[in-house]
């Protein structure tokens, strides 16, 4: 179990590595920050004494590798706008942007998964039907499509709640039915599918056979197969916490970490961009670690194996 | 009787780890074995999973190169997989496998799948192929308007009948069949092996019948030899082996075959078949052997002929090295 | 002797396509019956519908009586009591047939609670019995054990530990053997003979290998498309087959012993349910074809006791028989 634990720690802190290293490259290729923040008519001696403040001017390795090295130490830099800690920066949006993902993580599960598994169990039923059309939709209609309509209808149309901002819970209704609402109908689909596919294995049949009523046989033998990948679903779901609300987040005029990403990176705000793209990482690959130790609660096989006895 | 392929002390390790971060373990899944097939002739190997029949096949085709040992086709030994010599042999050596369906492709019709390996060797033009594939097909007992048909259009059997077509297309001197009949029906299983010594007489054909079924192995074969954990223990005359087995694993495994009309008396062999990342020292089949002595738990028995009648056998007691004993308590090899 | 299960016209049909014709079998307590026939024949379908564990697309008619009580659109909770209880089964492929995910002992308890109320350190120790009874050895660390942990054999072991939880007057084995290797079956079969004369209860062996039910059985019946063609105690079943395709099958098995001929393979393949022949459904099949096979399907004819043939070859015969004095 160490062992496992300390591989998967290992390989975690690898892809983390990756992604700081290529949120760097692309971003110091896409523009000159220094040009950009200072404004396109600045005087070139400000420009210059702007990127010598920063350590722009050095040759790209060192800069790579005093960022890395201040990465190891803790040291996430400084917003080049306001110079504050850009740690500091993006910890104080983080609050608002769970606000949304949280309950809309809640809603995907409280919502996707009885659906997925009642029209599994009643197959070609008009509830199955159901649940597939809008699962389809929910996989094709964009996040913005589906924000701006239900604004037209329950804001702008029926005046039942705010279009956008942050003054109440009300205000979050619609950005996490936004969410959530996809969320829901992808999950749906998955655990329909996982049920049915569990529906068919040969060990249903032995239960039935057995005498266990159709209900406990759902619960106690179809579901804990069905849930194996299932939970993959809802790890990916966990993963996207921090980062997946930067569409709805603009949509709403909501001011979480999705926000503060888009206006960072259209200043070239290079640490506060970074910043948030490691805690991107951290959190998928967090998330994919819990489900790999998920994956070994729920699946006996996937256990390290006891070595097999011979009879 | 020219030899047409001759296998020699093959050996085929895989490292396999025990759960996921397991340490790995060395399996030996061919174990030395050495076989001589002659033209024309069916050489039938029989075993239970995991005795390293299907690797068998795979090493004397040359497609997994043997860890030891050597195999020479036509007396000449293979040359290295992928190499353009290697490729040119494959014409002369085919294999058919246990499921027909998933050894045809399902988006292309039966003739264009039988002519495929005369136009992979560039053998005739197209007139000429599809003369063969007529021809194929009528020897096969399929009909002509069947090479228009897709797999899932004909049924198990005719499948069958379609991967031999295709594998004959060539007309090879070597054809490995892994289990080709356990997949289909008691009536359709005669008809495949009927059809199969047919062939034979007609095109010639060397064959390898790997399966794990004596009574059909000893209705196509020439000569058999039983497996165990990676080793031939018993070779000889199939008549002679399934009337009067000398090993005691083929006296078990004879002794299986569900036989109407035979009496209950049956060896029934005590624990599971063996796991080849777990052999036992010694003779492989001690721990399972109802006449096993303390010899057999540390000396590996040779594949020797036995002076009476020729018959090649790896065992102590059959042998007569020992008196035969009572069995013995299991014996691990060291990790 | 009155019939444990009484099957009486069964038919079956999955979206209008039929696949049990008019099934009619008796099994008396403590006997064993073999079913054999190739894939598609029935034999199966014919058990997983007189339990009621045919999908919803079926469509069941006739009868099916367990000691005189009809199983057919019984209420769910009756159903619950028979499978496991007075009727269990074993399927084909032991590996995928028990639940991945939980540990054999729980498996096997959960059946113990269904039908002896058995619960706790109770039903802990008897499961520990059961998996000595089908010589699982070192039994009660095993019950902490997963499926996948186990081999094939050890696996049908557990599968029919299971079955033997709920103390069956019948176990109907479907081919319990079939995904196991020869020296393993030989095993199975065995502990099924050694466990029916122990526990005095009848067994239905179904298997597509002639061989493996003539060992086991005491008479046997052949299935065909959708309908049994032939039954007999087997002794007669494999001296005098009446019916042209069990002697077809008979045919088909390579012999052991004496000169290798070529052997009798019956020609063609099971006809389609969407393309049943009119009459007996084996006639394009058959070496033995009459014009009136075509004309409708061969009522079974009782050629001795206890040994029918559905032929009208055989029909004739026998009417010739019975209209000689003796």
């Amino acid at each position: 179990m160490l062992r496992f634990l300390t591989v998967r720690l290992l390989r975690a802190a690898l892809t983390v590595a990756m992604v700081v290293t290529f949120a760097f490259v692309v971003l110091r290729m896409s523009g000159d920050p220094a040009q950009i923040i200072m404004g396109a008519d600045a005087p070139p001696e400000a420009v210059e004494a702007f990127r010598a403040a920063w350590g722009l001017d050095r040759p790209l390795w060192v800069q790579y590798f005093n960022y890395f090295g201040a990465i190891l130490s803790g040291d996430l830099g400084r917003s080049m706008r306001d110079g504050r800690d850009a740690i500091q920066l993006v910890a104080e949006r983080i609050p608002a942007t769970l606000a949304l993902t949280l309950p809309a993580l809640l809603m995907k599960v409280a919502l996707g998964i009885p659906a997925g598994i009642y029209a599994a169990l009643h197959r070609n039923s008009w509830v199955d039907r159901l649940v597939m059309i809008v699962a389809v939709a929910g996989f094709t209609v964009p996040s913005f499509v589906l924000g701006l309509l239900l604004v037209l209808v329950f804001a702008v149309q029926l005046g039942w709640l705010p279009s956008g901002g942050q003054e109440s819970w009300r205000h979050a209704i619609l950005p996490v039915v936004t969410l959530g609402l996809g969320g829901a109908a992808v999950l749906a689909r998955f655990t329909r599918s996982a049920m049915l596919e569990v529906l068919g294995q040969p060990y249903i049949r032995t239960a039935s056979a057995k005498g266990v009523p159709w209900h406990a046989v759902v619960t106690n033998h179809a579901l804990p197969n069905a849930a194996i990948p299932t939970v993959t679903i809802i790890g990916f779901m966990m993963g996207s916490l921090i980062a997946g609300a930067v569409v709805v987040e603009s949509v709403f005029s909501w001011p979480g970490v999705g926000r503060l990403l888009v206006v960072a990176v259209a200043n070239r705000d290079l640490a506060v961009v970074q910043c948030i793209l490691l805690l991107v990482a951290a959190t998928m690959v967090f998330a994919n670690l819990v489900v790999d130790l998920l994956y070994g609660l729920l699946d006996p096989r996937l256990r390290n194996a006891p070595k097999r006895a011979v009879a | 009787m020219t030899v047409l392929l001759e296998a020699d002390h093959l050996l085929r390790r895989y490292a396999t780890r025990r759960g996921m971060l397991g340490r790995p373990v060395d399996v030996r899944a061919v174990d030395g074995v050495s076989l001589v097939l002659e033209a024309g002739r069916t050489l039938g190997l029989v075993g239970e999973s995991g005795c390293g029949k299907s690797t068998t096949g795979r090493l004397v085709l040359g497609l997994e190169t043997p860890d030891g040992g050597e195999v020479r086709f036509q007396g000449d030994a293979m040359p290295p997989p992928g190499s353009a010599a290697w490729r040119a042999l494959r014409a002369r050596m085919q294999m058919v496998f246990q499921d027909p369906l998933g050894a045809l492709d399902r988006r292309l019709p039966i003739g264009v799948q039988v002519a495929e390996p005369l136009e992979i060797h560039a053998i005739g033009n197209a007139h000429e192929r599809a003369a063969r594939v007529e021809t194929l097909l009528r020897a096969v007992g399929l009909r002509p308007d069947h090479a228009t048909r897709y797999p899932h259009e004909l049924s198990g059997g005719q499948r069958q009948r379609a991967v031999l077509a295709r594998a004959l297309a060539t007309d090879p001197a070597l054809l490995v069949c892994d289990e080709p009949i356990s997949a289909l029906d008691v009536s359709i299983q005669a008809q495949v092996m009927n059809l199969l010594v047919e062939l034979q007489d007609r095109f010639g054909m060397g064959v390898l019948f790997i399966s794990h079924d004596l009574r059909a192995v000893r209705q196509v074969s020439h000569r058999v030899a039983v497996m165990y954990l990676g080793r031939i223990v018993e070779e000889g005359d199939p008549d002679a082996v399934l009337h009067d087995p000398a090993h005691p694993y083929a006296q078990a495994l004879v002794s299986a075959i569900p036989h109407p009309g035979r009496g209950a008396r049956r060896i029934v062999l005590q624990g599971d078949p063996p796991n080849p990342a777990d052999r036992p020292r010694g003779c492989a089949f001690h721990p399972r052997c109802p006449v096993a002595t303390s010899l057999c738990t540390m000396d590996v028995p040779a594949l020797k002929r036995r002076p009476t009648d020729g018959r090649l056998i790896a065992c102590h007691v059959a042998h007569g090295d020992v008196p035969a004993g009572g069995g013995v308590a299991e014996v691990k090899e060291a990790a | 002797m009155t019939p444990l299960v009484s099957i009486r016209n069964l038919t079956v049909a999955f979206d209008g396509q039929p696949a049990l014709r008019g099934i009619d079998l008796d099994i008396s307590p403590g006997e064993a019956l073999g079913m054999v026939g190739e894939s598609g024949c029935g034999k199966s379908v014919t058990w997983l519908a007189a339990l009621g564990l045919l999908p919803g697309r079926a469509t069941i008619g006739g009868s099916v009586r367990l000691a005189g009580q009809e199983l057919l659109r019984a209420p769910a909770s009756v159903l619950e009591r028979v499978r496991g209880g007075r009727v269990a089964m074993v399927f084909q492929d032991p590996a995928s047939s028990l639940n991945p995910v939980h540990r054999i002992g729980r498996q096997i308890t959960e059946a113990l609670r269904l039908h002896r109320d058995m619960t706790g350190t109770t039903a802990r120790a008897e499961a520990k019995r059961l998996l000595d009874q089908v010589g699982i050895p070192d039994a009660a660390r095993r019950l902490d054990a997963y499926p996948h942990e186990l081999s094939g054999g050890q696996n049908q072991r557990v599968m029919i530990a299971i079955a033997l939880a709920g103390r069956p007057e019948l176990l109907v084995a479907d081919e319990p053997t079939t995904a196991l290797d020869v020296t393993i079956q030989a095993q199975i079969l065995d502990l099924l003979g050694t466990l029916r004369r122990e526990m005095g209860m009848a067994l239905v062996l179904i298997s597509h290998d002639l061989g493996v039910v003539a060992e086991t059985c005491e008479r046997v019946a052949v299935m065909y498309a959708g309908r049994i063609v032939e039954e007999a105690v087997t002794e007669r079943l494999f001296a005098t087959p009446s019916h042209p395709y069990t002697r077809g099958l008979l045919g088909a098995l390579p012999p052991i012993h004496g000169p290798r001929r070529r052997l009798s393979a019956i020609p063609g393949g099971v006809p389609e349910p969407w393309a049943m022949p009119p009459g007996c459904a084996f006639a394009p099949r058959c070496p033995m074809r009459l014009s009136a096979c075509d004309a409708g399907l061969p009522p079974a004819v009782t050629l001795e006791q206890s040994h029918r043939a559905a032929c009208i070859r055989t029909s004739v015969t026998q009417l010739v028989q019975d209209s000689v004095p003796a």
